[in-house]
């Protein structure tokens, strides 16, 4: 059992958003069919695109090398079904872009069974050839960046690991697939973290989990291996927790300098389910195929998580979970700091942790932005101690060089708490994104 | 007597502060040009930039130091530019005015939108949530970024939300191209007046879905401008450096925009009208589709 406590470790500042997880926490993940065509993004990661390996036509394995990775900084795609490479071409993208991918059409008698790769072994691998091996597993940040996991656990020149942190915060309103994970793959959980304490060296690692999961915290405190320096740390349920920055806050007492890494205090920060999928997959050489995802809101009748194949189209995801007609808005990674889609037609990809999807009668009607009145909710909310208001009052002049210089916009990190408690509706983060946009743009020229 | 004792005090202490501030003043004097400050009075003021100097004192420098001509004002007027030229006893440096071109003709009442965008009322903000909800990824979000930033009103937005550039104001000072979260807007000398209004990368009639005044990449004006249009990427693109451009384009005003089945490749004249091909389906209204999201 758990200790009981009160008070959990947090950060100061930040929001109490309504959870929401009430739906779906309790539903466990199920397997999703495979739509007609699946459409695969060559850059579901940051990072340079992969580059395809097949040809159009050319009959494909589950689990194949779709795509090979281009550098360091950039993940292999594998082929998420067995069947045929349609087209290679422009497909619609997140980001409202079109991007390069690959149109793959699954074979409906195919037997779908995974392609075995190199197996990765424990006992014998090198952390070089570990990291290697999660780069050619294709895995990234599951929680939503999609940063290429293994580029994490190279610290750079002169700095060393010795807390690996786990991140099982969930703290985005609505999600519950990391709940799901830690429940239901405790075992994967651990190996993968076993492969992640020997290629980063870290002397021990620290589990963080929100209060509001304690069933998943109790699975994985009794189910920790005896040989294994790992502990499980419940933190108190705040937005935003999960933040990576936050909880290196919460657990370990450290801040991480402005501009730095988690590194910068001897920290890196995994998301729980890219663990579980590390251990999952490494040992039997195989890549990310599919992944698990919240698809919920009041719009969809059949809630759930599901184990999605990459690449399913978003459409046919929201026809097989039953969404109401009258659908109005669908977010993508949560209401916080997902974003809103202007098209069904993108595919999921590794990085999507979740659809919530809205009908008319909830999203209303637009909201007037009124003047701000210097209530300083904002600076009250803001997890980094930023000065939104001052910072949306220049945003409001196009004094993007100020707000760099001087008031740290390079800093934020765009959770959004600062619009959340902003009375006077001012899209204060969406203003901050696109001034931070405009300041990279112009200092890379 | 202690009145008498802090008068003196700070009095001398005045006195040897000035001569040192007045042996700093003759000793440390630079002699800057007076040209300098004459010819910046000369210069309109505006610091825009597009002399390619950080402002007009820097230009004004570069004026008179020789590494500039007075032609690279563009904001100037002839008569300004040739006083300057005077007073300086330089050649005005005939350039070319360059003036901002869109690369889109996708205004509301041709182009699709896929979902309906209520966010900041900004471009910049519009396309990082999806792109901001128009069909055509690449085109116009119409939300008048480009107005705002430009410092001559040379941009205003049309009835149909898209920007039209007059090319009388226009000093091609770069500010639009800049904000421009789509990279619509480029420099070109006013002579280009051969224009492709479209950056959709899509190929076929399916784009039309989306906008029906795109590039459906059917490559007729390249075929009819052979060596001054090649087709790339699903677009054309138009050789201006080619040798006989000029000739070439002033001769075939209507050849290579003549076939052109949607007038995504247009003529533009000096007057600002837009010439399209005779070919160009008249353009219809749809009822706007939205469907999806946002």
């Amino acid at each position: 059992m758990l200790p009981l406590r009160q008070r959990y470790p947090t950060f100061t500042h930040g929001v109490h958003p309504p959870e929401s997880k009430d739906d779906t926490r309790a539903l466990g993940i199920r397997q999703f069919p495979f739509a007609p065509v699946l459409v695969i993004p060559l850059s579901q990661h940051i990072g340079k695109p992969a580059v395809p390996v097949v040809r159009e036509g050319e009959e494909v394995v589950r689990g194949q090398v779709l795509a090979r990775a281009d550098g360091f900084v950039s993940v292999p795609q594998h082929s998420p079904a067995s069947g045929v490479v349609r087209r290679i071409g422009l497909v619609p993208g997140i980001a409202g872009k079109m991007v390069t991918g690959i149109y793959l059409e699954p074979y409906p008698g195919s037997s779908q069974e995974v392609a075995e790769g190199e197996p990765c072994d424990l006992a014998t691998a090198s952390p070089g050839e570990i990291v290697a091996a999660i780069q050619a597993a294709g895995i990234v940040g599951l929680g939503g960046a999609a940063f290429p996991t293994h580029v994490k656990l190279v610290p750079p020149e002169g700095k060393s690991i010795d807390t690996l942190i786990l991140n099982g915060v969930e703290c985005e309103p609505y999600l519950t697939t990391d709940h799901r994970v830690m429940l239901e793959q405790p075992a994967d959980v651990y190996t993968g973290l076993r492969y992640l304490l020997k290629a980063t060296g870290a002397a021990r690692a620290l589990i963080g989990i929100e209060a509001n999961k304690l069933d998943a915290a109790e699975t994985l405190q009794r189910t920790v291996p005896q040989d294994l320096p790992v502990a499980v740390r419940v933190v108190q349920v705040k937005y935003p927790q999960g933040a990576e920055k936050m909880l290196i806050t919460a657990l370990l007492g450290k801040e991480v300098p402005s501009r730095g890494l988690p590194a910068d205090v001897g920290a890196v920060v995994v998301n729980v389910a890219t663990a579980a999928e590390i251990g999952r997959l490494l040992p039997h050489g195989r890549g990310i195929q599919e992944r698990v995802v919240t698809l919920t809101g009041p719009a969809v009748r059949r809630k759930g998580n599901y184990r999605i194949p990459v690449g399913t189209p978003l459409r046919f995801a929201l026809e097989q979970v039953e969404v109401s007609d009258d659908v109005s808005r669908v977010f993508l990674g949560g209401p916080m700091m997902g974003q809103a889609l202007s098209s069904l037609d993108i595919p999921i990809t590794k990085g999507t942790s979740g659809f919530v999807a809205f009908t008319q009668a909830e999203t209303g009607a637009q909201r007037k932005e009124y003047a701000c009145i210097h209530c300083a909710y904002c600076v009250d909310a803001c997890p980094i101690h930023l000065n939104p208001s001052q910072l949306g009052l220049l945003a409001k002049i196009a004094d993007y060089e100020r707000m760099a210089d001087e008031f740290h916009l390079l800093d934020c990190f765009e959770c959004g708490a600062c619009s959340y408690v902003c009375p006077s509706h001012i899209p204060l983060v969406q203003r901050f994104r696109s001034a931070k946009a405009l300041v990279r743009e112009q200092r890379s020229r | 007597m202690l009145v008498l004792t802090a008068v003196a005090a700070l009095g001398g202490l005045t006195l040897l502060l000035a001569t040192g501030l007045i042996v700093a003043n003759r000793r440390l004097h630079v002699d800057e040009d007076p040209r300098i400050d004459e010819v910046e009075d000369m210069l309109p003021h505006s610091n825009c930039g597009a002399c390619g100097y950080p402002g007009c004192r820097s230009f004004a420098e570069a004026l008179v130091s020789g590494d500039a001509l007075p032609g690279k004002c563009t904001v100037s007027n002839d008569d300004e530019r040739a006083a300057i030229a005077a007073y300086l006893g330089v050649d005005i440096g005939a350039e070319e005015p360059r003036v901002a071109r869109l690369a889109c003709a996708g205004g509301q009442n041709v182009a699709r939108n896929r979902a309906r965008y209520t966010g900041d009322r900004s471009c910049r903000s519009a396309a990082l949530v999806a792109g901001g909800g128009k069909g055509c990824f690449w085109g116009c979000l119409g939300l008048g970024d480009c107005e705002r930033v430009c410092d001559f009103d040379a941009i205003s937005m049309n009835e149909h939300a898209l920007p039209v550039v007059d090319e009388a104001l226009c000093t091609a000072c770069n500010d639009c191209v800049e904000v421009c979260p789509k990279d619509l807007f480029s420099l070109h000398p006013q002579s280009h007046r051969l224009w492709v209004a479209c950056k959709n990368l899509e190929a076929g009639d399916d784009v039309l879905d989306d906008c029906e005044v795109a590039c459906t990449a059917c490559g007729k004006c390249a075929m009819d401008g052979p060596g001054l249009i090649e087709m790339k990427n699903n677009l054309p693109v138009i050789d201006y450096r080619a040798k006989d451009y000029r000739a070439r384009a002033k001769h075939a005003t209507k050849t290579p925009i003549e076939r052109c089945p949607t007038g995504a490749i247009v003529w533009i004249e000096a007057d600002g009208r837009v010439i399209k091909g005779d070919e160009a389906r008249p353009v219809l209204r749809h009822a706007t589709r939205l469907e999806g999201p946002t």
